[in-house]
């Protein structure tokens, strides 16, 4: 891809959306008047242009470090000022160049690298400090250079549902298809609270078409591969798609029925009528209702509302017509199982498995969209949008003066925001409280 | 959720073995914690070891056959008396821990090897361990003071539920497959699930017991032992592994060069291999999948990487060429022969991962007999010339969701013989084949080895290895 065409991504990405900042940014924008939007473009600069001065002026490192040391930033006595230095990152350079084994100590250190970074991606917190791997490893002992702890993440992407989308595919997201997302992150976010009993979970708009979740508490940073794995599988309803069917797990008796199950169809339930089998159509026309009827059992029945369907086709409908189909469907086990094969979340289970698998970092730049990787509260899932995302374009782009830029500014700042109401703050107190419990612990034993 | 509960309660306890309840349990299970003291004589030291590999043999073949629950606790409840019950529950007692001791050593070395101990160990552990009464598992669980926490009285109440609660680290199988509730971070385990709980821990006692003895190895046995232990134990574990039919189990006369594949896969490829060779050569090309499952049966039965970057080349040239093809292909190539990425030495797929894998339409990728129509099998196996009884045979196991069956019975009518222990794997089919087929070309009288069997790859003689995995082979009477 020409750099031109990096430059033009973003544009289009947010023509569709009225009164955005970005839109009238491009009014400012030097140009023949009363030519079209395209022969402007050039005047922008691409998203690789502006990531150095991103990471240079606008990244929130302190938050960022701030979260990361959980806590060993402080001067409590049991704290391990050698802990963010153990971390790993990974930089992604211009031309997807990726450099592992990154370490720093501060978060100053990263703010002066020569070579700013078009992506970072947060890796485990090794035993020795990732630079230094080499004098840990090779020989006899294979214990040399190990992970030791790493936050449990998500990462579920919209791409995977593109056989059950009807608004686009891969790249594609809209008002449409973000329900998918809304309801993942409820589900999700529902089970880990209540089922695992994590609170320290920070979800992240991936910059483009997705979502990652960070679950920081210390129990979920000290899990074993073998434990995250089975995590990721008791989360997993949807066990992938063949032949135009989703498998699901759901059949064994262990399975259905299972409270946690149980919770995530009443949230999906709720969703479907409401948002997504309106906003998908996914009844009004034959391609769709054809996937759904494929898991009508009763061949009668299918044939049945196949006929139906086809000749009223074309009436004018009270309400929406796919809501109303929906109605028709008679039998509640095809409906539940209709609507996990549809809106379940479909997790990426790989990145989810391995403590040393690498996922972007919050605050990041998506390199297509230029969109910030903002964080998301998950109690006010449903007004989030992904089309309104600041991006560098608004942040860097716009005259510093203008209304835009306050704009900007003040997107990025709540976004920043959010990161601390909705998961900083309630960290960093439970990571002191740890510290402290430790403390005491180790005193007494001293006594 | 009370329901839930109560319908997973409802689902009947096993009355275990016919034995009495008497507390004999802790002789008949171990957790291996302490090694036995007493002098082992070097060949008992290894035939006891190579009885006990038997048995975890026998439990990965079953596994790969699709054994599972109450048949597969039988099944290793029969291998275990069969190869490790001697005359007195005393001697039984140190020959089952004089044999996990030494597979320990021998398996202790490597991460693959340590794993495949693990997983079979842990199998062999848990059906013993059901296969207890119910009684007795208690008192197991009191005799090694599990900790566990009962559930106080007004937790859960209502519930009468015989539960017990735990963190749920400490259940991992039970969290995977959902079969235990979970509230705030503790899992709460109903009775006749307790056995998961004890083989988290044997799990894990085990794997730190063998990261420790991997240092010990390294460190001094294998140089104080070099000339008496050091032999036998490298023995146990190379030849037992399995075949995982990784390159490395070659010798070098069983090479195979592109030039023979059209040749061998006519001859001697699962039909699996067949379909993506040919559809490879039809649309000079083959999606990820295809690439990755026919790349690795062909490194399997001896393709070195220089002709399989021949074999791929040739095949893709029609369509892609040049720096195109070694831009977006040949790092693929290499990267099956752990040239490239993590450098993993990536071994061939079994038939369960290879009917695992969910096939979108239209791929070619995949085990035939779970993706073809009926007609469409059906017409395949008649292009090959297989008889039509056979054919008729293949497509009513392929029907019935029997798919290693219907290849094991591909595998019969091609080759006019009976094959005894079935198809697990694609390089296994082909082992078996050429191993028939150079057996069906010898003279009657077996005096030489015949000078055209050097040519024909897959010739040699398989590693002896005593419970091979392989097919016993009768040939029919010509």
């Amino acid at each position: 891809m020409s750099e031109e065409q990096v430059a033009k991504r973003p544009r289009t990405d947010e023509k569709g959306s009225s009164g955005t900042p970005m839109e009238q940014d491009q009014q400012e924008v030097p140009g023949p008047a009363g030519e079209g939007p395209t022969d402007r473009k050039p005047a922008r600069k691409s998203v690789q242009d502006l990531m150095r001065p991103y990471y240079g002026l606008k990244f929130p490192y302190n938050e960022f470090c701030q979260w990361l040391s959980y806590g060993n930033d402080t001067k409590l006595p049991q704290a391990d000022s050698n802990f963010f230095q153990r971390r790993e990152f990974c930089f992604t350079l211009d031309g997807d160049i990726f450099v592992r084994y990154q370490s720093f100590k501060v978060a100053a250190e990263i703010h002066a690298l020569p070579k700013l970074p078009a992506k970072i991606d947060i890796g485990p917190v090794y035993n020795v400090d990732p630079q230094r791997r080499k004098a840990y490893t090779g020989g006899a002992s294979e214990r040399g250079f190990l992970p030791v702890e790493r936050e449990l993440v998500f990462d579920i992407d919209l791409t995977d549902y593109d056989d059950v989308r009807t608004c686009g595919k891969e790249g594609h997201i809209c008002a449409a298809c973000w329900p998918l997302m809304a309801v993942a992150v409820e589900i999700i976010d529902a089970s880990l609270r209540e089922d695992f009993g994590f609170e320290h979970i920070l979800w992240v708009f991936s910059g483009r078409r997705g979502i990652h979740c960070w679950v920081c508490d210390e129990r979920a940073r000290k899990l074993t591969d073998e434990q995250r794995s089975a995590l990721a599988a008791f989360l997993s309803v949807y066990k992938g798609t063949e032949g135009g069917i989703a498998r699901l797990a759901l059949s064994t008796v262990s399975n259905s029925n299972h409270p946690s199950v149980e919770r995530a169809y009443r949230v999906l339930s709720d969703a479907w009528t409401e948002h997504i089998l309106p906003q998908q159509r996914l009844l009004a026309d034959e391609a769709g209702w054809e996937g759904v009827l494929a898991y009508v059992k009763d061949d009668d029945v299918a044939e049945r509302l196949r006929g139906r369907w086809a000749r009223e086709q074309g009436r004018l409908t009270a309400g929406d017509i796919s809501v109303e189909r929906w109605a028709d469907l008679e039998s509640e086990i095809d409906k539940k199982e209709i609507i996990f094969a549809y809106a379940y979340p479909r997790l990426d289970v790989e990145v989810s498995k391995k403590m040393n698998h690498l996922l972007k970092a919050p605050f990041c730049v998506h390199p297509k969209t230029g969109k910030v990787c903002v964080p998301m509260d998950p109690s006010n899932i449903w007004a989030f949008d992904p089309e309104q995302v600041t991006t560098v374009h608004d942040l860097l782009e716009t005259d510093k003066d203008s209304q835009d830029a306050a704009t900007a500014e003040a997107a990025m700042e709540a976004a920043v925001g959010t990161f601390r109401r909705c998961f900083l703050n309630g960290l960093r107190a439970a990571s002191k409280a740890g510290l402290v419990a430790k403390a005491r612990a180790s005193e007494g034993l001293a006594w | 959720m009370s329901a839930w509960l109560e319908r997973q309660q409802a689902r009947t306890i096993k009355p275990a073995a016919d034995v009495p309840a008497e507390d004999v349990t802790h002789q008949r299970i171990s957790l291996y914690k302490d090694s036995p003291s007493g002098e082992v004589c070097i060949e008992e030291f290894e035939r006891f070891a190579i009885d006990r590999l038997r048995v975890l043999k026998g439990i990965e073949d079953a596994k790969t056959k699709g054994f599972k629950g109450d048949q597969l606790q039988g099944l290793v409840i029969q291998l275990a008396e069969k190869h490790l019950k001697c005359a007195t529950a005393e001697e039984t007692r140190w020959k089952d821990a004089v044999s996990h001791f030494v597979l320990r050593l021998a398996y202790c070395r490597t991460e693959d090897l340590r794993r495949w101990f693990l997983q079979h160990e842990c199998e062999l552990f848990r059906c013993r361990f059901k296969n207890e009464m119910p009684t007795s598992q208690v008192e197991f669980m009191r005799r090694h003071s599990f900790a566990y926490e009962a559930l106080a009285g007004e937790e859960y109440q209502g519930l009468k539920a015989d539960l017990v609660k735990v963190p749920f680290e400490q259940v991992p199988d039970l969290v995977a497959s959902r079969r235990v509730l979970l509230r705030g971070g503790a899992a709460y385990v109903s009775r006749h699930e307790v056995a998961s709980l004890v083989v988290g821990h044997f799990r894990a006692g085990l794997s730190h017991s063998l990261a420790l003895t991997a240092r010990r190895w390294a460190a001094s046995i294998a140089d104080e032992e070099a000339e008496r232990l050091t032999p036998v134990v490298l023995s146990l574990s190379e030849r037992y592994l399995g075949p995982d039919y990784g390159d490395g189990e070659k010798g070098p006369q069983e090479v195979v060069t592109a030039a023979q594949l059209p040749a061998l896969a006519k001859q001697s490829f699962p039909l699996c291999m067949q379909n993506m060779h040919s559809r490879l050569h039809a649309d000079s090309h083959l999606k990820h999948f295809g690439r990755l499952e026919l790349g690795l049966f062909l490194k399997g039965i001896g393709l070195p990487l220089e002709e399989a970057m021949k074999f791929w080349r040739a095949e893709f040239a029609p369509k892609v060429q040049g720096e195109k093809f070694d831009k977006e292909y040949a790092y693929n190539v290499r990267y099956n022969y752990a040239k490239e990425g993590k450098r993993t030495d990536y071994t061939p797929y079994s038939c369960k991962k290879i009917i695992s894998i969910p096939v979108p339409k239209n791929e070619a990728f995949g085990c035939p007999y779970k993706t073809l129509s009926p007609a469409d099998l059906a017409e395949q196996l008649r292009a090959m010339r297989l008889p039509q009884r056979s054919v008729e045979e293949v497509v009513a196991k392929a029907r019935a969701g029997h798919f290693q069956l219907a290849c094991m019975a591909e595998f019969e009518g091609r080759h006019s013989c009976i094959c005894d222990e079935g198809i697990n794997h694609p390089n296994q089919y082909y082992d078996e084949s050429r191993k028939v087929l150079v057996e069906q070309q010898k003279p009657a009288e077996p005096a030489t080895p015949a000078a055209g069997a050097a040519a024909v790859p897959g010739a040699t003689q398989p590693k002896a290895a005593i419970g091979t995995p392989g097919i016993k082979i009768t040939v029919a009477a010509t």
